[in-house]
């Protein structure tokens, strides 16, 4: 592996289970694969671990996290290299091992050895607030809040928001987290129509910077039934497309908002599923 | 779209209003002490203290005003000096609320 790089971390997050963490946390990982960057992603959800699954991944965990906290493994026996992206890498959680194994200083040391062999650190952050969701969060530099546009959702970010102003080594020293939401699950006519919450409700809301808006979509559900990510399974799909924006803006590039609308158009009516 | 949502208003609206003061709330709160569960743990404790209370059969709730907010503390204490007259009286309660309330001969003993 190449030395000398400072990865940028990121930590994928919600507060909510079932928002779409893992799903977003795989595209975005292999999205920004895709776009040239040394990228692994990590499952902090310690046993139940999901993102090995969603990946394509489950039949090639040998090591976990845990293992190298504890010293069983070293870091490189335990990264899983994608089988379609030589730039994307696995860490998975472990699946039965308690979860106080994943203590503060094995994380910080796993995060300080991978800074310096990635661009980036992605860190799939289990639901709840507990020990799993505040190490997932405890190295952030930026963090991708995932919220659906619905009242729980809501709620549960704006707590996970105070968490990372107030919980995180970045917070501690003063300084600030770059928090970026990302609206999944979005149904833009059920908006439209006032029956969902709209993006500009959520923004009012939350009042932190818009980085995408995933459309609700069964590319989504298809991708992580095949167990690839749906950037990669599906590019040309509404999810895919928005995700990727969402990834380019979180490199910096000044990419237009759109509110992405599934409506079929005759041709993917037409030529079916795929072509969508 | 617009003309459609005059006349068939959805709940998002009711969502919105609902979190922005659910929220600013939360928000105000966040870095304060769960203030409900400290008096929840004192006054059972000073409680604990002088008669000995089921825990299942404490009822504690809080209403939440916009100017005024309520805690009630009720909680059932077996009443060990059955009065052999009053064979009715089998529980004393003792609920505390705004200004205490007292139900019975035995909590009157007590506050």
């Amino acid at each position: 592996m190449s030395e000398g790089k400072s990865a940028r971390v990121l930590v994928v997050t919600s507060g909510k289970g079932g928002v779409g963490k893992t799903t977003s946390t795989a595209a975005i990982g292999a999205a920004l694969a895709h776009l040239g960057e040394k990228v692994v992603v990590i499952d902090f959800d310690v046993g139940l671990r999901n993102l090995d699954l969603v990946l394509g991944a489950e039949r090639r965990v040998v090591f976990d996290l845990i293992n190298v906290i504890n010293g069983v493994a070293k870091l490189p026996q335990a990264l899983i290299k994608d089988k379609r992206l030589e730039n994307l890498f696995l860490l998975p959680a472990s699946q039965t091992r308690d979860k106080d194994a994943l203590t503060e200083d094995g994380v910080a040391k796993v995060i300080a050895e991978l800074r310096t062999k990635f661009d980036w650190i992605v860190c799939d952050s289990p639901a709840g607030i507990e020990r799993g969701a505040t190490l997932a969060m405890r190295h952030a530099d930026a963090a991708i809040i995932v919220t659906n546009p619905e009242v729980s959702s809501v709620r549960d970010s704006d707590r996970i928001i105070g968490l990372l102003d107030s919980k995180t080594e970045k917070a501690e020293r003063g300084e600030c987290v770059d928090k970026h939401l990302l609206i999944t699950r979005y149904h833009p006519w059920r908006a439209a129509r006032g029956e969902m919450l709209s993006i500009d409700d959520v923004l009012e809301i939350l009042s932190i910077p818009l980085i995408g808006i995933i459309p609700e979509s069964e590319e989504v559900l298809r991708a992580s039934n095949v167990g690839s990510p749906v950037t990669l399974n599906a590019p040309l799909s509404g999810p895919a497309r928005a995700y990727f924006d969402a990834t380019k803006r979180l490199k910096g590039e000044q990419i237009p908002m759109q509110i992405p609308s599934e409506s079929r158009g005759l041709f993917n009516k037409l030529f079916g599923r795929k072509a969508a | 779209m617009n003309l459609l949502s005059l006349f068939r208003r959805g709940s998002a609206p009711v969502a919105r209003e609902r979190l922005q003061i659910l929220l600013a709330h939360e928000r105000e709160t966040r870095n304060q002490p769960d203030l409900l569960g400290v008096l929840r743990e004192e006054i059972l404790a000073v409680i604990a203290r002088h008669v000995i209370y089921d825990p299942d059969k404490v009822q504690i709730s809080m209403d939440r005003g916009s100017t005024v907010s309520t805690l009630a503390v009720d909680i059932e204490i077996p009443n060990r000096r059955r009065a052999s007259g009053a064979a009715s009286q089998q529980l004393s309660r003792l609920a505390l609320s705004a200004g205490a309330t007292t139900r019975s001969q035995w909590t009157n003993g007590l506050v």
